[in-house]
This record gives C-alpha cells, structure tokens and sequence, in this order.
C-alpha cells in the first residue's frame, strides 16, 4: 500500500474544539501541509488571534504566541524584527479579529510592507461569541445583533479586505479563496504556499483570505452552510489573485 | 490494510466527505466514540477509488489515504 494522503507531520495528533463541518479544521491542515512541503517547521513562529481559532497553539507542533484582540500583526512584526532574518512569521486571524477590532494594525502592516504573512479567515460573523455582526456580514444576513438581517441604512456595507490589502505599496501578495469543494482547496493550498514563499523571498507582506462557514451561528445544517458560501458569499466576495501571484 | 485508515475517534459526523465521494462508498457506521458522533466507514471497500477527495475536505485530519500497489504484469 503506497501513501497517497497523509496528515501533515507539522500537526498535533490531537481532536480540535471547533464544530462539526468548521472550514477552520481544512485550513489548519493546509498551513500544516505548506510548512512541511517547504521544510520550515523547526523555524515558523505563529501569532494567534482572539476567536475561534485562539487554540491553533494546541494543534500545531510549532511556536505561537496569543495576542489580543486584533493585535496579531503588531505583535508578528516584532518577533519578525527582533529574530534573525530566516525566521517565518505567520497571523492567523478571523473576520472579527482583524476586519474590525484590528483594522488598523493590519493596514499598517501592510502598509510598511512588513516581511510577514497573514492568514485571513472570513466566516461573515463573530463564530466564538455566538455569531454577532462583523464587518463582512453580508447584506441581508440575520445574525444575533441583527435579527431583520443587514440594512445599509444602519450597518453599511460588507468590507472587502483582499481588494483593499492589493492597494497598498507594501503588499506582495493579496488574493481570496474558498475551501469548499476538493478543486477550490487545491487553489488555496497554492496560494497559501505562495504567501509563505513570498515571505522567504523577502518580497514583503502577504495576505490570503479565506472564505469559510459557520454552520452553528449561521443556524443552519452543514451542507446548507457550504451552499451559502458557494451561491451568497462568493457573490458578494469574488474569488481570485488581486495583487501578485505565482 | 485499508484504502482508507479512519481515525474515529477525530471524526465529528459532519458529513461533507460522504456528500463529496465520487463513488458514494461512504457512510455513518453505528459504531459512537467518545464524543458521541457516529463515525464514517468505507462500506464498500472495492468501490474506492483512492482519489482523496475525502481527505481533503475533512476538517477533522480522520482520513489517511493509501493507494494499493499494482502487481507486476497488470
């Protein structure tokens, strides 16, 4: 019998705390699978967000430091300056985490061009403290804080982060992708894999924003919660390279 | 050995790779682990195809993939 997929050897044989059909799960075993395939477990440095996914520590047999809220790319530019140079130093952040509380420090670092890379996971509401409204709610979506759904009027309109991100000087890399289907993984993987060679490369600052479900908050069932990131989200949020590439 | 090695303790009866086989050689069993789920099974272990669809869209790491080795002559 020839191995055809393994788990990453990067990851911890552990059972995660997210929920039945969380995207969060696939993304975590594609950074795993990345670190290993470029040989840089012994020197990645992770910088955890506040959310869901403020356990990726426990699932990663590699450094992490856990920052607060929205400060993860603050907190990464340090280690990044302070270590020798071949150190890689990656944000993983949810839509909470860094579309609102952390806007800021995520503009700023991209906009100095920090050698840092960012992964950006875009569930459209607040998964860990029960599916409140984020910035990348999308119009018309109930969630807790918005129970008749999202009205321009009184909430605006979905944030964009990856066209944003391509806008600045200081980006190398800027793209958005899905994890929902075998063929949309593979892609992500590939960006996933380019954003973190970018880094090495020292081209600068690297984002990918992953679109992701929340089937619990979102209220509905696991297949209808990826039938809504297929035909609503990706609607609302295209897919695809906006700055840089392979 | 199985085409398909299948952790059921780490499966959380999501269902997405069942709805993703192409072949449809996937299940629930009615074995529950520790937390309560009804783990997967191969129910038809020639059918598989070791194309790995599942293990690349399962977000709970159960799967490992193996694809048996061709005998000489084949």
């Amino acid at each position: 019998m020839k191995p055809v997929y393994l788990r990453p050897q990067s990851m911890e044989d552990r059972i995660t705390h997210y929920c039945p059909g969380c995207h969060h799960g696939i993304i975590h075993r594609l950074i795993g699978e990345v670190i290993d395939e470029l040989g840089i477990r012994g020197k990645t440095i992770g910088v955890a967000p506040i959310g869901c996914s403020v356990f990726i520590y426990a699932y990663f047999k590699l450094d992490f430091v856990v920052t607060p809220h929205g400060r993860a790319p603050a907190a990464a530019t340090g280690i990044k300056r302070s270590l020798p140079s071949d150190r890689i130093v990656f944000t993983y952040q949810g839509d909470g985490d860094l579309a609102s509380i952390g806007l800021a420090e995520i503009i700023h670092a991209a906009n100095r061009g920090e050698n840092i890379t960012s992964i950006f996971v875009n569930n459209a509401n607040y998964g860990m403290t029960g599916g409140q409204l984020a910035p990348t709610t999308l119009l018309g979506q109930i969630t807790t804080t918005s129970p008749y759904g999202r009205k321009i009027a009184v909430d605006g309109y979905p944030f964009h982060i990856a066209e944003l991100m391509s806008n600045f000087k200081g980006v190398a890399y800027s793209g958005r992708f899905a994890v929902y289907d075998p063929k949309k993984i593979i892609s992500a993987r590939k960006a996933i894999k380019t954003a973190f060679k970018n880094q090495m490369e020292g081209k600068g600052f690297s984002i990918v924003e992953l679109l992701s479900n929340c089937p619990i908050n979102w209220r509905v069932s696991v297949s209808d919660s990826i039938k809504f990131v297929k035909e609503n989200m990706e609607a609302e949020f295209p897919l695809g390279v906006f700055k840089g590439g392979e | 050995m199985s085409k398909l090695v299948i952790r059921e303790e780490f499966c959380k009866a999501c269902g997405i790779c069942i709805e993703h086989c192409p072949p449809k050689v996937l299940g629930l069993s009615n074995r529950v682990n520790s937390k309560g789920y009804n783990s997967i099974e191969l129910v038809d272990e020639e059918g598989c195809i070791t194309c790995g669809f599942c293990y690349l869209v399962c977000p709970d790491l159960v799967i490992d993939v193996y694809k048996p080795e061709k005998k000489k002559g084949e």
